[in-house]
């Protein structure tokens, strides 16, 4: 039998073999034929979640509601110690110092990454600033982001944190920072559907212990991962209140 | 268990007064004029029982209200009650969760030290095999304009 992976297309590019390098490691210690699927965008994958054709993903928070509660997923893990942030940052010749400061109209650069955005327009409330009186600017990626901001095509972007800080430092250079989320409990999450459950226990357990071999070590270097975390029933229902009681 | 605010953890002048809570509960509340302002990209989140009863805090509920986890763990959600929100915006929350609708609200929250916090509130039931089985809460930033429009609209509502 084969199952089918696949990740949460707001993934680093430069991530992109790591995920390739994660499946084949995976399959060897489980013995499982697993398929890697890269879906374009959330639309794409989620209609092959609907479809039941997804038996293993790193998904976005913002997908572990209809995963857990429509479809049988359970968690598996996280990368340990990370989480979900976002940043609004503007051109640094922008001398707006608070996002209170910003105005109706405003436009804003934005991914289609569904929980950065939403992190993003929640910082932006402040300035009493929603969906109806702000200017969207489609991005495809947070380096495009950026490019709006320095040729002053947008006068805010909503930017992943990990992404944010991975630009270039002549980037970064000339952007400002107005503010970063500091939520701690929103993060992506490998987790498992019906096909897999009965091997639930032994995925988990190899992955837990995939930091103590070289070649672990060395698989997830690829991923940007230093180790994986148990995320257990617990918390994960924890994280889907919190998302549910943000977007319902 | 909800006990009387202390003298001893207020910080600058108070003044005081009784309120009638939830469940039949009344506290003596010792509060100031000194308000901290919410921290930019923070959420405070907090998860209830069906009585309003805390199970969960997140290290941001803990930093803005003063009060230790062990403090707010089994404890009424009223731990926050401040005497300048009106009793009808409280009906209102009740009224719309147990419907199994979201609730949102500005709120002003009481600090374990007399003083004050504004916040944007979100309220919706937790929903497991068609019963509700708590309640999650999350607050927010809000925005100044919301406030202060808050500041005029709450005493018309006693």
């Amino acid at each position: 039998m084969s199952y089918q992976f696949t990740v949460s297309p707001d993934f680093t590019p430069s991530h992109l073999s790591g995920w390739y390098i994660f499946n084949t490691w995976l399959q060897n210690q489980t013995d499982n034929a697993i398929h890697l699927e890269m879906y374009n965008d959330f639309h794409e994958q989620r209609d092959a979640i609907e479809a039941d054709n997804v038996d293993l993903i790193y998904a976005n928070p913002f997908d572990a509601a209809q995963l857990v509660r429509e479809k049988g997923f359970k968690p598996l893990v996280k990368s340990a110690g990370e989480s979900d942030e976002a940043i609004i940052a503007v051109n640094a010749d922008n001398h707006v110092e608070d996002v209170a400061h910003l105005e109706s109209g405003l436009r804003v650069a934005v991914t289609d990454d569904p929980d950065v955005r939403m992190m993003g327009m929640i910082m932006l409330e402040p300035g009493d600033l929603d969906e109806t009186n702000i200017e969207e600017i489609p991005s495809d990626t947070y380096v495009i982001v950026a490019k709006h901001l320095l040729k002053n095509e947008a006068d805010a972007g909503i930017f992943l944190a990990e992404s944010y800080d991975e630009l270039s430092k002549m980037i970064r250079s000339q952007l400002r920072i107005l503010v970063r989320s500091q939520i701690s409990v929103i993060h992506h999450s490998l987790m498992i559907g019906p096909k897999l459950l009965d091997q639930r226990e032994k995925i988990h357990d190899i992955l837990i212990n995939m930091n103590n071999d070289a070649k672990g070590r060395g698989v997830l270097e690829s991923l940007g991962f230093e180790q994986w975390q148990t995320v257990d029933d617990d918390e994960m229902e924890f994280m889907i209140d919190l998302m549910d009681t943000l977007t319902m | 268990m909800l006990h009387d605010m202390n003298p001893e953890d207020i910080v600058g002048d108070f003044q005081e007064v009784t309120l009638d809570l939830y469940g039949g509960f009344k506290r003596r509340i010792l509060y100031t004029e000194i308000e901290t302002s919410y921290p930019d990209g923070k959420l405070i989140v907090s998860t209830t029982d069906k009585e309003g009863v805390i199970t969960h805090v997140n290290q941001s509920f803990i930093e803005m209200s003063g009060f230790t986890e062990d403090e707010l763990i089994d404890t009424p959600h009223s731990i926050l009650r401040h005497p300048d929100m009106p009793p009808a915006a409280f009906k209102d929350l009740w009224d719309t969760v147990n419907t199994g609708v979201k609730w949102q609200g500005f709120v002003k929250n009481l600090r374990k030290d007399g003083g004050y916090y504004w916040v944007k509130a979100t309220v919706i039931p937790n929903v497991r095999d068609g019963e509700v089985v708590g309640y999650t809460s999350v607050r927010r930033k809000p925005s100044r304009t919301k406030v202060e429009e808050c500041i005029k609209l709450y005493p018309t509502l006693f």
